[in-house]
């Protein structure tokens, strides 16, 4: 198919054909070509559909502005919905499909909505859909979520892989035109470390879409010349395809290079883009301007566009979207299009201007005072109605329309930080004000000077300015001469007269009328008409739109433009992939994986692993034959409690405290007593929040005078460290004591079961006596095993069994547990997982996460008496609190079925027999539950209120949730060996 | 003026002449039985069922900027009463059942929809705590469903169960949870309480109180001083900086939370999910944008926006959550201010002042509890005495020990 | 954001974890008549002001001290980082 619309020139290499597809057909363009560039050459104006009336769109801009444009590109897993046509660039086999349109772009049914475009209002859907009540899920909204939308998700995973990086610089220029080029170049020459970032994927800003000489030269020329120059330096990075995204706090910007997106895939090892952080001390907005269109009725069909959009597709891309064409503007720039196209050799038919006094520019007919009223073509624009300076009508043959309203200063990333903009009436356009981010200064088109050569010295300046804050000296660039044209513009926001729609926010379709709507029902603030009529909400986030509605509010209000006020942008400039956000931390990425030191020998045994925090932690070992994780676990609690069994529980917080002060400050921090703890000790000790509620728990061995070794939960070592530190360094400073988490320096092992000293002893070397009398229960020494090695042993319990806990240095980790599984082979010793070591602590009434769910307290645990009152512990003044110490607290408890062969439920709720089961009767819940193979039941712990003073009562156990009700006793939470005769043995 | 499809058909033939505005802009008048200081959500919703259920007269809301702006347009629209405290569920059920006959009650389509909700469990203790939950909310008369992990595959077969990090093993699903059009919400409540009466006064700034041998007559505000038999703060977000003018000081930190818009897509999510495993819940809204959110940024802030290290945590969450979001564009994010309390829960009382009354802490739950809020509160206004279902919403609940701390996290406000 | 650590100098605050206001320095005495109503002001209750702030700032990824941050809640800007530990030492606090 040939390039119909093709002309001369451009930038792009027409010695190459690229081959692409759109909806299907096969079309060819070139390098250099945009999606949108590289279809209008090929005479196809209609792109798109809109959101709401599902009108026949074509481009409006050539940039990321783009409102109409959208399209799915490429397809299966890369599906991308809603990629501007605008900034697509043509690669190869490129793919793309129209959207939001059935069943095809030239004939879609759901265009039916404009037909009913009358009724279909701004907010009309807050009147109505509310008979009967039940329809809104059923058939309205349906409806409604099946029309709206734009592209589609694949709906499979992302195949591509994305990246973070972090960059630091002195300067940050945001646009490489002509503003940020000449800022560039000032810095560069000056030493200072620059980044210069452009979201195109040419350097050059507007001047590649201009035919402006600088100097002697072409624009072109200067561009390249001056990137070569900045290329050389080894201060400068030039960041080609880089949108920076929004302005952070503290100088850090967010930005992102498309690094892929302009291949048919990711190069292998390449990312399809990178988030970049970028830590400027400064940054300098060189974002240029976008252009406004004017609200006409039918101001919307395929090929009417912005006029500075036409001159670029034809001057920078050499395509024109028809051949004959028209300029509707109402300030001298316009003009400057029907110029370009004039001299490519386009018909221009005519430049209408409402200015009585529109100046002369271009060689072609001027309707100066005139204005376009009305205008026809289904898919594409046939004719324009105008109205002529003397009233009559007039109706001009044309393909395309280019049009525009003015120029509005790219100020988004001044609002970043809730800055706002401020009126220019010689511009008749909001410019940046001074309550910008810190740090971030403002040059070229996006402050509204618009002339290339106000944008160049004003980069210079702006440059130079904020070097000089940072002590960097620049001395200035000889800069090109360049046009310096006055603004020359008389504001002209709609047409008015027409009875037709007029549109403002061509994707949302807002019209005039929605705005005039908004304003008689009182939506009359900005972000009422915002939000009532969605202007402005598109994915353009009304860069092309917002103006035009806040004008003619302005106009109805009887108030200035400032004093209704200006819609604040938000991060980010343009939308950015999820991906690219995500980064590299998903799937099995999403968090890091921390494997205890006998992970591999784990593995090795089959273990099944389970999630606890980062930590992966063995959960059962199943031996050949089992084929349900029940029967791993009853073997692994029986022969534990039978004869001896090994366990990993090196996750377990490790902190050790030193310091003459440490007994006193471990005194501090637990709620029961320490001061007094001997050497060689071990003490359970309870942690308290200092509201009073348990925060973690766990044992603390003293191994010398100024020596303790803390253990915490799993989940709360990094928490209770935390805290251990601010009370130190925040309550008492001046305590000689050292906090060090050693959480990951020791391997830690629990040894439990009647045999485990037995087993033990052939490891531990024989100076050390681990005998019942030469080490009894809550002991803890220093010892050494295996001829020398050094270890901590603790006689600790979490199963109920004669059991230890035994530490190595983690590098030993592994050869430890292995020795223990062979030495242990006399006495069957088997490997238990956090299931097993569940089931044992459930049978034994111990507290877990489970019950240490942040509400509980001593009393609740049947601590109460533990909490000293002798003593400045945190929590214990809090406790003291009514609240806490109700007559019917909740008390830790066990139940037990009356049928053995039910189950107990963790999470029922128990309600006693004969009563309504609701929430008012409810008379606590369990916590934990498991089937216990020793008891040969299913046995639970949980909350009682009163709980201590219920014993062998009966209670219902109700959980509604999963269907069960079963009858439970209340029993002691201490299923096995109650006195605790086997710990001790 | 009554609003249906009827009328919509009737004003489109005739050229929409005969729309009025939602609710009318009226000069403040010297002096109200009732003032309410904030056009938001809470506000609105309080002078509507002040007027409408209790019968008061003279009410006005008083609003220093635009109804609406604050919290209540600036959230992720979800409704939800999965609660698991005996001092919230009830009121956060009673909250849902009024939004169930909203629109009807409001002759407005604030679009309510009951798409439900989905809580993701990772874990075994993870499973325990949502049955309990469940249970929880069901013996309160609310709706749960426990999920397995294949029941999720079959609703939403594009999840991560391929290769998580936290596997999905289940979920706590409430059927009649959903989402809301945030706008609407406000403006229904002010055009129903504008059509009882109530003055809404907007740009009407609060500067002081006047309390006099501890009693409160009224406020200063930028258009003058405003009589009270009652003064009622509601401005969550706000609340420290109003309630220092009354002298007092809460137990609330300001905190910003962000909230996040793809652009628009074709359907995808039909309901709200909540990742059990990451900072993130996901929902798609009507138009198409899926809507998301986090954790808080953490710091005390008034600024109305984040940063990016929590942007990024939200994403790579939602990505290991959905892997096919990659593609999707994150089109906009804004931040809005929390009132976070020091146990999670909100506070609506009296204070010491005799006169005024507060309503604030609502941490990020404030958007569903918007009806429930509007309607015990005035309950208090017009009896002095708490509705059955906010009685544990007291300020002496911290000196008394009678904390309402759903997550367990103690007095840190910023891990609620 | 970035905290300007008295001894490490510029940190993104990433490494940081962030507790509240700086006055959770000022703990109460527990031997007090109206211990229980101090400690209630103390955990509970905050100036929560709109505009300069101290604050408390954990360095958990880096050298775990105990910062004193001053920074404006309205604009995040901070004018001042000091070590906990000397805060502290300057309220009074000893042992």
């Amino acid at each position: 198919m040939s390039q119909i619309n093709r002309l001369n020139g451009g930038q792009i290499d027409t010695s190459r054909s690229l081959t692409f597809r759109f909806d299907g057909t096969r079309y060819q363009g070139h390098p250099g070509d945009t999606l949108a560039s590289a279809l209008m050459a090929n005479g196809v104006r209609l792109m798109g559909r809109s959101f709401k009336y599902h009108r026949p769109r074509g481009v409006l801009t050539s940039g990321s502005e783009e409102p109409n444009a959208l399209v799915e590109l490429r397809s299966g897993a890369r599906q991308e919905p809603n990629t501007r046509a605008t900034t697509a660039e043509l690669f190869d086999g490129l793919e793309a499909r129209s959207q939001n349109r059935f069943p095809s772009l030239k004939f879609d049914a759901m265009a039916i909505n404009d037909r009913f475009s009358n009724f279909l209002t701004a907010g009309f859907y807050y009147k109505t859909f509310m008979w009967p009540a039940a329809f809104w899920e059923k058939l309205y909204e349906p409806i409604i979520r099946k029309a709206a939308g734009l592209g589609s998700l694949s709906l499979q995973d992302d195949p591509d892989e994305y990246d973070k990086g972090f960059l630091h610089c002195d300067l940050l220029i945001v646009g490489a035109g002509p503003s940020g080029l000449a800022a560039a170049l000032t810095a560069g020459r000056s030493g200072a470390r620059v980044i210069l970032a452009d979201e195109d994927f040419a350097f050059g800003g507007r001047l590649n879409s201009e035919t402006f000489s600088l100097g002697e030269d072409a624009a072109a020329e200067w561009v390249a010349r001056t990137l070569a120059e900045l290329n050389a330096l080894p201060n400068v990075r030039c960041m080609i395809r880089t949108t920076v995204i929004g302005a952070f706090d503290h100088g850090i910007c967010g930005a992102v290079e498309r690094v892929s997106d302009h291949l048919p895939v990711p190069a292998p090892g390449k990312p399809r883009q990178i988030l970049w952080r970028i830590y400027a001390k400064r940054t300098l907005l060189c974002a240029g301007a976008i252009e406004r269109p004017i609200a006409f009725e039918n101001n919307d069909r395929p090929g009417i566009m912005l006029a500075g959009a036409m001159r670029a597709y034809v001057n920078r891309w050499a395509a024109t979207p028809a051949q004959k064409v028209a300029v509707f503007t109402n300030n001298d720039d316009g003009h400057r299009t029907a110029v370009d196209l004039i001299a490519k050799g386009v018909n221009v038919a005519a430049v209408i201007d409402p200015r009585p006094d529109a100046p002369r520019v271009a060689d072609c007919e001027l309707l100066a005072g005139a204005q376009v009223t009305d205008t026809s073509g289904r898919l594409g624009l046939k004719f324009i109605e105008v109205q002529l300076a003397d009233g009559s009508e007039r109706t001009i043959e044309c393909g395309a329309l280019g049009v525009s309203g003015g120029w509005n200063p790219n100020v988004h990333m001044t609002c970043h930080q809730r800055g706002r903009p401020v009126w220019d009436a010689g511009i008749a356009a909001f410019v940046p004000g001074d309550d910008g981010p810190a740090g971030l200064t403002v040059a070229g088109a996006a402050d509204g000077a618009f002339s290339t050569h106000a944008a160049l010295t004003t980069g210079a300046s702006q440059a130079a300015a904020s070097l000089e804050q940072l002590g960097i000296a620049a001395k200035p660039v000889d800069l090109p001469a360049a046009e310096d044209t006055p603004v020359n513009l008389k504001p002209f926001w709609y047409v008015k007269g027409g009875k037709g729609r007029a549109w403002l926010d061509q994707q949302n379709d807002v019209t005039v009328k929605d705005v005039k709507l908004a304003h008689q029902e009182n939506f009359r603030s900005v972000e009422h008409l915002k939000r009532y009529t969605t202007l402005g909400m598109a994915t353009d986030q009304g860069k092309t739109s917002n103006m035009g509605g806040l004008a003619i509010m302005a106009e109805l209000a009887g108030k200035s433009i400032p004093e209704v006020g200006t819609t604040i942008f938000r991060p980010p400039y343009t939308p950015v992939a999820m991906g690219a956000l995500g980064g590299r931390s998903r799937g099995k990425h999403f968090h890091p994986v921390r494997e205890t030191p006998s992970h591999k020998w784990a593995t090795e045994q089959g273990a099944v692993f389970v999630e606890t925090g980062n930590w992966l932690r063995a959960q059962w070992f199943p031996k050949p034959g089992e084929t349900e994780w029940r029967q791993s676990v009853d073997r692994e609690v029986r022969a534990v409690r039978g004869s001896v069994g090994v366990c990993d529980v090196t996750t377990l917080g490790k902190i050790d405290v030193q310091g003459t002060d440490a007994a006193q400050f471990l005194n501090k921090v637990y709620a029961n007593a320490f001061a007094k703890l001997a050497v060689g000790k071990t003490r359970y000790g309870l942690m308290l929040r200092e509201d009073g509620i348990a925060m973690d728990d766990g044992t603390t061995a003293r191994l010398a005078e100024d020596h303790f070794v803390m253990t915490t939960t799993t989940a709360n070592a990094v928490g209770v460290y935390r805290h251990l530190e601010f009370v130190h360094q925040c309550l008492c400073p001046d305590m000689d004591v050292q906090l060090i988490s050693t959480t990951e320096a020791w391997a830690q092992y629990a040894v439990a079961g009647p045999n485990s000293r037995k087993l033990l002893q052939k490891i531990v070397d024989p100076e050390f006596d681990i005998s019942n009398e030469g080490f009894e229960f809550m002991a803890c020494r220093e010892i050494t095993v295996c001829g020398g090695l050094r270890a901590r042993l603790f006689r600790i319990s979490f199963s109920g069994e004669l059991a230890y806990e035994i530490a190595v240095p983690t590098r030993y980790g592994d050869a430890l547990i292995r020795r223990l599984m062979t030495a242990g082979a006399e006495f069957d010793v088997v490997a238990y997982g956090t299931e097993a070591l569940g089931v044992m602590r459930i049978e034994k009434g111990h507290a877990a996460g489970n019950e240490l769910n942040g509400t509980t307290t001593a009393l609740n645990l049947g601590m109460g008496r533990m909490v000293s009152k002798k003593k400045d512990a945190i929590g214990s003044t809090l406790s003291e609190r009514e609240g806490l110490n109700r007559d019917d607290a909740l008390a830790l408890v066990g139940f037990k079925p009356q049928d053995s062969s039910a189950k107990v439920t963790a999470g029922g709720h128990l309600m006693e027999l004969g009563t309504p089961v609701d929430a008012s009767h409810n008379q606590g819940y369990v916590t934990s539950a498991c089937y216990s193979p020793i008891l040969n039941s299913s046995i639970g712990i949980g909350f009682l209120k009163d709980g201590a003073n219920r014993m062998g009562e009966t209670l219902r156990l109700v959980s509604p949730l999963t269907g069960s009700e079963v009858q439970v006793d209340v029993v002691s939470a201490h299923f096995v060996d109650p006195k605790g005769d086997r710990l001790r043995a | 003026m009554r609003y249906s499809g009827l009328r919509v058909i009737k004003e489109a033939l005739t050229g929409h002449k005969g729309w009025k505005a939602a609710w009318r802009d009226p000069e403040p008048q010297p002096s109200y039985d009732y003032v309410i200081i904030g056009g938001g959500g809470h506000g609105l919703a309080t002078a509507y069922y002040l007027a409408k259920q209790f019968g008061k007269k003279r009410i006005a809301v008083i609003e220093k900027g635009w109804i609406g702006g604050g919290n209540v347009g600036r959230n992720t629209t979800i409704i939800r009463s999965n609660y698991l405290l005996d001092g919230n569920e009830p009121f956060y059920e009673f909250s849902l059942k009024l939004w169930e006959g909203l629109e009807q009650d409001l002759n407005y389509n604030a679009m309510v929809s009951q798409r439900g909700i989905l809580n993701l469990i990772h874990s075994d203790p993870q499973r325990d705590a949502f049955v309990r939950r469940g249970n929880a909310m069901i013996l309160n008369g609310a709706d749960a469903e426990l999920l397995s992990a294949d029941q999720i595959r079959a609703e939403y077969p594009f999840l991560n169960f391929n290769d998580a990090r936290f596997p999905i093993k289940g979920g706590l699903a409430q059927r009649r949870g959903g989402t809301v059009r945030h706008d609407a919400v406000a403006w229904g409540y002010a055009r129903g309480a504008d059509s009882h009466g109530v003055d809404i006064i907007q740009n009407c700034e609060v500067t002081g109180f006047r309390i006099e041998d501890g009693v409160c007559k009224g406020v200063e505000t930028s258009r003058g001083f405003i009589g009270a038999g009652k003064v009622a703060a509601c401005v969550a977000g706000s609340s420290g900086r109003l309630m220092a003018k009354a002298g007092m000081r809460l137990p609330i930190e300001s905190h910003v939370l962000q909230a996040f818009v793809s652009e628009g897509l074709k359907p995808v999510l039909p309901g709200v999910i909540t990742y059990g495993a990451g900072h993130f819940y996901c929902s798609q809204s009507d138009k198409g944008g899926l809507v998301f959110g986090g954790d808080l940024d953490g710091y005390n802030s008034y600024a109305q926006r984040g940063n990016l290290p929590v942007v990024e945590d939200v994403c790579e969450s939602g990505m290991s959550l959905i892997p096919a979001m990659g593609r999707a564009r994150l089109l906009r994010m804004w931040g809005g201010i929390m009132d976070m309390s020091m146990d999670g829960s909100p506070i609506i009382d009296r204070t010491h002042i005799e006169g005024l009354y507060f309503n604030g802490g609502w941490c990020y739950g404030g958007f569903k509890a918007t009806p429930a809020s509007g309607f015990v509160y005035a309950h208090l206004l017009a009896t002095d005495t708490p509705h059955d279902t906010a009685t544990a919403y007291r300020f002496d609940r911290f000196r008394r020990g009678y904390m309402i701390d759903e997550k367990g996290m103690g007095a840190q406000p910023n891990l609620h | 954001m970035i905290i300007n650590h008295p001894l490490l100098g510029p940190r993104d605050s990433q490494e940081f974890t962030y507790l509240g206001d700086a006055s959770l320095i000022d703990r109460p005495d527990w031997q007090a008549e109206n211990a229980v109503d101090q400690f209630h002001d103390y955990l509970y209750l905050r100036d929560n002001p709109a505009g300069s702030h101290r604050e408390l700032w954990f360095h958990e990824t880096g050298d775990r001290s105990w910062l004193v941050v001053t920074r404006d809640t309205t604009t995040h800007e901070i004018t001042a980082v000091e070590l906990a530990r000397d805060v502290a030492r300057a309220r009074g606090r000893s042992k």
